[in-house]
């Protein structure tokens, strides 16, 4: 108690607040850039499509594809801000976001697009009337239009891919089918993470599609990546306090062996900045006025958080009868190849070793094994092979583990206070194959 | 009670100085979710709670479990921060986008001077909710454009509620479980009666976990135990028949109570009350009326053959039936006895259906008197399944030839033939299918005497 209200009053102090403020406004709240990093190319064409929509009236669809965290959104918000400082474009254009998270129904969509529109039938937030109405009364007002006295719209349907899934799939249908007659300027984007989306769309959505898909895949090198981190760790030179943050950009802490050794196995598991940015910013959060620089241990320390296997960290504070239930069907798993066992088996081999090996475990009765067993079940380390409606009596439903023969050799190694023969009886599985 | 929890948190330090800086700046951004996993009871809900009081952070604590619907849920959050009346601008079903558009609404008439917080209380309920809810509530800071942070508190890894296509990935805490010697003792020791000394109160603990800690970790049923079998434990000192400083009297009168705790209250074959009034009048040697069927059921005399009969076809394949129930039958074949696929004993891989003229034929030969095939007999199976120690297996209107299976165990079956006044044979049929069960197949010879033994009885 004492403690939080220490840290509260330490980081009460000007120039270390400032900073973290900065730091995480741009690693937490996805602060949009100045410029995107390695998109250059990307960027041109989108801008260059809603331009030619806001200003010169063309109707025009595009998706852009790219996997998660590979900055999407991020480029459609820094174009989107450049195209409203243009003059043409910022009294004109109409901007309707929807999102497929959000927005799970047609019905709801399409409340939705007329209230951002503020057509005439929303009156404060309430959309009058059904379906069909709104439906008619919104193509009615976007088909009236023309090129050169309507308003153009911009329709940014984020997670695209889940609108795809809705009955008949008829917003998407009817809003590419505007975007395709020469009506009220209407450019319709889509984002999503599936490279397979055009499979999920149907064959009369599909060809009112323009098929004009931007992909967003990171070509970044290693070194480019060092530079990136660099330029995410670094204050601006505008920072109110100018010697700090020339001590703070000049730490050095990317050529160190360790940090780079670091940077490398991120970059090698996932090149997106999402990863990186959860990765910097644990170390960030470590920074405070008794703390004041970045130093290499908080990284270390914020990796070996991110990398820990959490199966692991599960299995530690299992008891021991529940482990020995969890290397029995480590070795059912080795000798029947996989196969799906139950809970007669497990209790079987878990006797074999009771009678034969073992010197501290007690002879358990089957009912306490059996609560052991279910505990496993609720951890989901153990899950029926079925799940759902089961005839068959509990102790006789077939199973599988969820752990890999690594994790739990591994487990054992770090168990604590593990008796030596539960220890050895894990291990002797591979006599016993051979 | 503040210096305990505090001192509990000895083992979980650094967990605590993480969760700490990530909420110690509230005026500026926070990661937008945060998930936080550990086994029950190891005080993930009661830390994240405390420290959000201490700090006097804008919080809305849910249970998942008690949403069933997710408009519950967005009706909790939104009184929560925005008080009453805004909660109830929502409608009747809310949908995600009506709580989305609602919360921008209000949070723009009232920003966020500190970070606000939504702490889920066992997550893993909503990945059985609307499959949106997860992924938008991970990013929700994104979609409201708004200083809010949400914690998920599991018992289940993370890895187990990432959606197909994947989510915005929160950032992963672990919190660790206790320690038997350093935090489990001291946090049970807590609980000491007033009346004793609190070592006395740490030796009883002690002599517990040595029962129960190879079975159990969790806080919350030692702690119940501990609570339950007290007074058991000072029982001797109460009558006089011992010190406090006699620790090994107090462990032998204890210990074997412990044991049959084991069988009963923590598997909750008995109440707690029924525990307690059977530790006082204990004198009359009561025996406790567990849960459990296979105590105290009782069945009539032919259903017991009959249930008999069941297990027998259930468990022994059906070619065995001749060798076993048939007065003569003929030249005994040293054929390899059990097939390839039967090896795996059958006890293991559960009962099998059989039909019911193979029941009623097992039945003739192993009742010992004549019995004639009356209504009477046929009604006990259907009764025999109601009470579900048979099942019946296919179609419900398949009324020629109904299959059943057996599902009662073996100990049940024991304990049914043994009250039974059945003869020698009975019991060693059931040893006999026992025994050829467990894949003996190298001593045939004397398997195949030892049957023809019992049909010449």
């Amino acid at each position: 108690q004492d403690r939080c209200g220490c840290v509260l009053m330490m980081l009460c102090d000007g120039v270390c607040v400032q900073a973290q403020k900065l730091l995480r406004e741009r690693l937490c709240h996805q602060k949009l850039p100045d410029q995107p990093v390695g998109l250059d190319s990307q960027y041109k064409h989108l801008l260059e499509l809603l331009r030619r929509t806001a200003v010169h009236g063309e109707s025009n669809s595009v998706l852009i594809v790219g996997p998660r965290g590979s900055g999407k959104t991020m480029l459609l918000g820094c174009v989107l801000r450049e195209l409203m400082s243009l003059k043409e474009a910022q009294k004109n254009v109409l901007l309707v976001e929807l999102n497929g998270l959000l927005q799970t129904d047609d019905k709801i969509a399409l409340k939705e697009i007329t209230r951002q529109l503020h057509l005439e039938n929303v009156v404060g937030d309430k959309v009058f009337g059904s379906f069909a109405e709104n439906l008619a009364f919104l193509l009615e007002a976007l088909k009236k239009g023309d090129k050169s006295s309507s308003r153009p719209v911009l329709f940014v349907l984020d997670e695209f891919d889940l609108f795809a899934h809705h009955k008949n799939q008829t917003l998407l249908y009817n809003l590419l089918d505007v975007s395709q007659s020469a009506q009220t300027p209407v450019a319709v984007l889509g984002l999503t993470c599936r490279l397979d989306v055009l499979e999920l769309l149907e064959k009369r959505v599909k060809s009112r599609f323009s098929h004009r898909q931007i992909h967003l895949f990171s070509s970044l090198s290693f070194a480019q990546y060092l530079d990136v981190v660099r330029a995410q760790l670094s204050l601006p030179p505008d920072f109110p306090d100018p010697k700090f943050s020339d001590e703070w950009n000049h730490s050095k802490l990317c050529e160190d062996k360790t940090v780079e050794e670091i940077l490398r196995r991120n970059f090698n598991g996932s090149k997106d900045f999402r990863s990186l940015h959860s990765l910097l910013f644990l170390a960030v959060s470590r920074v405070s006025v008794s703390h004041s620089t970045l130093r290499e241990a908080d990284l270390i320390e914020a990796w070996r958080l991110i990398s820990v296997d959490s199966k692991a960290n599960v299995l530690h504070g299992l008891s021991i009868l529940e482990l020995c239930l969890i290397i029995a069907m480590k070795h059912l798993n080795d000798t029947y190849d996989g196969e799906p066992f139950n809970f007669q088996m497990v209790h079987n081999e878990f006797k074999k070793f009771i009678q034969r090996k073992s010197h501290s475990i007690h002879k358990f009765e089957k009912p306490v094994v059996m609560k052991a067993f279910e505990h496993l079940l609720q951890l989901e380390l153990v899950r029926p092979v079925d799940s759902g409606v089961c005839k068959v009596q509990r102790e006789y439903q077939l199973m599988r583990l969820m752990l890999e023969h690594g994790q739990v050799m591994e487990a054992l190694q770090r168990y604590p206070q593990c008796p030596t023969d539960v220890k050895q009886w894990a291990l002797s599985a591979f006599v016993h194959i051979m | 009670m503040s210096h305990q929890k505090s001192f509990q948190y000895a083992d979980l330090l650094s967990v605590l100085e993480r969760v700490v800086d990530i909420m110690s700046a509230p005026d500026q951004y926070s990661y937008p979710s945060v998930f936080i996993y550990g086994h029950r009871a190891t005080g993930k809900s009661h830390v994240v709670l405390s420290i959000m009081k201490d700090l006097e952070l804008p919080h809305a604590s849910v249970d998942c479990v008690e949403c069933v619907s997710s408009g519950l849920l967005f009706h909790q959050v939104l009184s929560a921060f925005f008080g009453p009346d805004a909660a109830a601008l929502l409608p009747r079903c809310p949908s995600l986008s009506d709580f989305v558009r609602l919360y921008k609404q209000m949070s723009s008439n009232s920003p966020a001077t500190q970070t606000r917080y939504i702490i889920l209380d066992r997550a893993e309920r909503m990945r059985d909710m609307d499959f949106s809810l997860l992924p938008a509530l991970l990013r929700l800071q994104e979609l409201v454009n708004d200083n809010v942070t949400v914690i998920l508190l599991s018992e289940i890894v993370w890895e187990k509620f990432r959606p197909n296509t994947g989510c915005f990935e929160p950032l992963l805490f672990h919190f660790p479980d206790y320690s038997k010697g350093k935090s489990l003792v001291q946090i049970l020791s807590w609980d000491h009666h007033p009346s004793y000394t609190p070592e006395l109160y740490a030796s009883y603990i002690n002599i517990l976990l040595g029962v129960f800690f190879s079975v159990c970790r969790d806080l919350r049923e030692l702690r119940h135990l501990a609570v339950l079998n007290f007074s058991k434990f000072c029982e001797p000192l109460e009558k006089g028949e011992a010190k406090e400083s006699d620790i090994h009297k107090l462990w032998k009168n204890i210990e074997p109570h412990l044991q049959r705790a084991m069988q009963t209250v923590y598997l909750r074959e008995v109440s707690s009350v029924q525990w307690e009034q059977q530790q006082m009048d204990e004198k009359e040697a009561t025996t406790l009326r567990v849960l459990s069927a296979h105590a105290h059921i009782e069945l009539p005399y032919y259903s017991k053959f009959l249930l008999i009969a069941a297990y027998l076809a259930s468990f022994n394949p059906a070619r065995t039936d001749r060798r076993f129930f048939l007065k003569s039958h003929g030249k005994i074949r040293k054929t390899n006895f059990l097939k390839k696929h039967e090896k795996t004993s059958n006890h293991l891989l559960g009962p099998k259906p059989f039909p019911l003229d193979r029941l009623m034929a097992i039945f003739y030969s192993v009742v010992d008197s004549r019995v004639a095939p009356t209504a009477s007999v046929f009604s006990q199976i259907s009764s025999l399944v109601t009470l579900q120690l048979l099942s019946q297996v296919g179609h419900d209107d398949q009324l020629d030839s109904p299959k059943y299976k057996c599902s009662v165990s073996l100990d049940f079956i024991l304990a049914i033939s043994r009250c039974v006044c059945v003869c020698v044979r009975l019991l060693d049929l059931l040893a006999l299918s026992l025994v050829i069960q467990s894949q003996v197949v190298r001593q045939e010879r004397s398997l195949f005497t030892a049957v023809s033994n019992l049909h010449l009885l």
